[in-house]
């Protein structure tokens, strides 16, 4: 590999990486520090790319799918808090494995009968559709490098969110001791809620702004859904720039391994995983609340 | 006791009268004949099973609502395209239900295992669009049969045409499964025979579809033209993703799976791609006119190559049922008259091989609007070499 193609593909690990971290984000939140294993995520991920491709073919517009699409997003993940996972933090890991699988089939099969089984596409909104050339053959497109920066600020925020404001600081407590800080008389309820919310949200951002790269298709969630829990296992629960470290250290893993091992590069991700986890059983980055 | 002796013999005699008006064992003819259609009908391909399924009950719908002047019953069975659960699916039509015909799949690890079960049970199968070689190839038997095409066909017409382009390199990719494996080998037969050179064969897992270092390294080597198997979301994401990796420099060919049915999905991107498969757009016999129009009527969409590929299936097996005049015990007859029929397909007229697989003309087709239209013929009545088929 001569040195020019050897950077682009560092370029393509770090892009891949970002994306990864952005998809997994949502997963971070909600298994990382509230410790719910939602197998949902993945259908959370389809329900956003659906969402960016109705309504984006309704308004003619990705931003204003995306402006309508994450409110959507949140209310619903506030109602399915309320609702469904309100009742799981008490119970067994094993019983909310059960819900969350139910809830992908239930949500498959909604999506089935709401939309449909076909393969669609989303437009790239105008302003971001030119490329880059970067060699006479190859050029990149401005699409991917915007989200890569999107995913950027979205690590920054959520750090800045778990590490240094009041809803953080509720948080991670409660990810430490529920009962106590109800004792202490804050509605711990009400921070779930919210960070379910947020979490669900991010999930479906995540699959309306990676929709025009990604095209919509049934069963785009199961695919993600390992990937992302991988990352999370990797980066250490708990820690959103650990979830960072782990999504590009599986870029690099990934991109490397298709061109430089192709045979094994199937496997090759979870062998790191493997490898990581015998070195620092809890993760390249646990720590309490980081 | 006397009351219970004849308690006895009056239910012995009810009984021996019961057993001597029960239907005697059915005749051949004036019987309905048992279609197992074992299709998937959810999931990613379910659009594929409603299609083959249209196809096949619009030909049955065009004879009279019979097949081979026998009435016709469908056992349906949704096969989730779930291989596990194949060869337990393909029992329930062949042991419980007891049905005449199996006709399925789309999935090729699904039709896989129907074809071993049929080998077992000697149950007629008709797969009206799995690719895999195998199934018409180690697994060929006189009583499995299929009307679509083997994953190597459209592969070998590519390559054809690569080489009729005086295009001299080329790289492969695709996903690393039997389907694209086979596509690939077909593609590499006829260009290396006909003078080009591979540079470099790449693949990556199923269903991955990052597919940017791969671009990266395609850009690196330049090659000529590039030929890959793709399908369905894989497919759409691809062809996006090579061109807005700016490599229109780099001719981009594939088997015609890369823009069939996801023409909507790939835009205007794709425009003017070049592909190679047994059916497209415009094709103008009369056979092919009149099965569309009927179709577009009776389900108010356009057909495809499933819907052609389960007319077909129909098709085939009216001209078994015709040649026993409905008999199914003529086992050996039934399946002579199959393989030897001759099917006036929309497609074109075709011909079973020795192995049981169409033998068919590739053609060449160009992605123009939504549509594959046909510009020219790749290769004329190409047949599968079915590797391992001992028939």
């Amino acid at each position: 590999m001569d040195f020019p193609s050897f950077l682009i593909q560092v370029l393509n690990a770090v892009q891949y990486g970002l994306l990864l971290f952005l998809v997994a984000s949502g997963l971070t939140l909600i298994f990382g520090i509230m410790g719910i294993i939602n197998l949902a995520h993945g259908s959370f991920y389809m329900i956003g790319a659906y969402l960016a491709f109705v309504l984006s073919s309704a308004t003619g517009s990705l931003m204003l799918a995306l402006a309508i699409g994450v409110p959507l997003a949140l209310i619903f993940g506030w109602l399915l808090e309320w609702a469904v996972f309100t009742h799981l933090y008490k119970r067994d890991h094993l019983e909310q494995v059960l819900l969350t699988y139910g809830l992908i089939l239930f949500f498959e099969e909604a999506r089935s009968i709401l939309v449909d089984n076909d393969v669609h596409s989303v437009a790239i909104p105008e302003l971001l559709q030119a490329s880059i050339a970067l060699t006479e053959t190859l050029s990149y497109p401005v699409y991917r490098l915007f989200i890569s920066v999107v995913c950027l600020a979205i690590a920054v925020a959520l750090y800045f969110l778990i590490r240094y404001t009041r809803l953080g600081m509720m948080i991670r407590a409660g990810s430490h001791d529920r009962d106590m800080v109800a004792a202490l008389g804050i509605n711990i309820n009400l921070v779930y809620r919210i960070v379910f919310a947020l979490g669900v949200a991010l999930a479906a951002f995540a699959g309306m702004i990676a929709a025009p790269v990604s095209t919509v298709y049934p069963g785009m969630g199961s695919h993600v859904l390992i990937v992302s829990f991988v990352i999370v296992v990797i980066g250490g629960i708990g820690s959103v720039w650990g979830a960072l470290l782990a999504a590009l250290v599986i870029g690099f893993t990934d991109t490397f391994g298709k061109v430089v091992f192709p045979d094994y590069a199937g496997i090759l991700v979870y062998v790191v995983m493997a490898a990581v986890l015998l070195w620092r059983p809890e993760g390249i980055l646990r720590k309490s609340g980081g | 006791m006397s009351i219970n002796k004849n308690r006895r013999a009056t239910v012995g005699a009810l009984a021996a009268a019961g057993l001597a008006v029960l239907p005697l064992p059915l005749l051949a003819q004036g019987r309905k004949l048992k279609i197992g259609l074992m299709l998937p009908y959810t999931g990613t391909f379910a659009q594929l099973g409603e299609a083959i399924t249209n196809g096949f009950k619009l030909h049955v719908a065009e004879t009279g609502g019979k097949l081979g002047g026998m009435d016709v019953e469908y056992v349906t069975v949704d096969d989730e395209s779930a291989p596990p659960k194949a060869v337990e699916n393909m029992n329930r039509l062949v042991r419980r239900d007891n049905v005449d015909v199996v006709v399925g799949t789309v999935h090729s690890g699904v039709a896989l295992a129907m074809a071993n079960v049929a080998r077992q049970t000697n149950t007629t199968l008709i797969v009206p669009n799995a690719g895999a070689g195998d199934i018409t190839g180690s697994l060929c038997a006189p009583n499995i049969f299929r009307t679509s095409f083997t994953n190597w066909q459209p592969g070998y017409g590519m390559g054809k045409v690569m080489v009729d382009r005086k295009i001299k390199s080329a790289v492969t990719l695709t996903w690393k499964y039997a389907a694209g494996e086979e596509a690939v080998n077909g593609f590499k037969e006829a260009f290396v025979a006909g003078g080009g050179k591979i540079i470099k064969d790449m693949s990556l897992p199923f269903p991955n579809v990052e597919f940017q270092p791969f671009l990266t390294e395609i850009a690196s080597l330049k090659p000529e033209a590039v030929f890959v198997f793709f399908a369905g979301a894989g497919a759409a994401k691809f062809v996006k993703d090579y061109m807005a990796a700016g490599l229109k420099s780099i001719a981009l060919y594939g088997s015609g799976f890369l823009t069939d049915g996801v023409a909507e999905a790939i835009g205007d991107v794709g425009q003017g791609l070049v592909t190679v498969l047994h059916y497209g757009d415009g094709i103008n016999n009369p056979k092919n006119i009149a099965f569309r129009t009927r179709y577009a009527t009776t389900y108010k969409q356009q057909p495809d190559v499933y819907a052609v590929q389960g007319y077909d299936a129909a098709q085939l097996l009216a001209a078994g049922l015709t040649a026993v005049k409905g008999d199914l015990s003529k086992k050996a007859e039934f399946h002579k008259a199959m393989s030897t029929a001759k099917i006036d397909s929309p497609r074109g007229p075709f011909t079973l091989s020795k192995a049981h697989n169409p033998i068919q003309d590739m053609y060449i087709r160009q992605l123009k609007g939504r549509d594959n239209v046909v510009i020219g013929v790749a290769v004329k009545g190409l047949a599968d070499p079915a590797l391992g088929c001992k028939a």
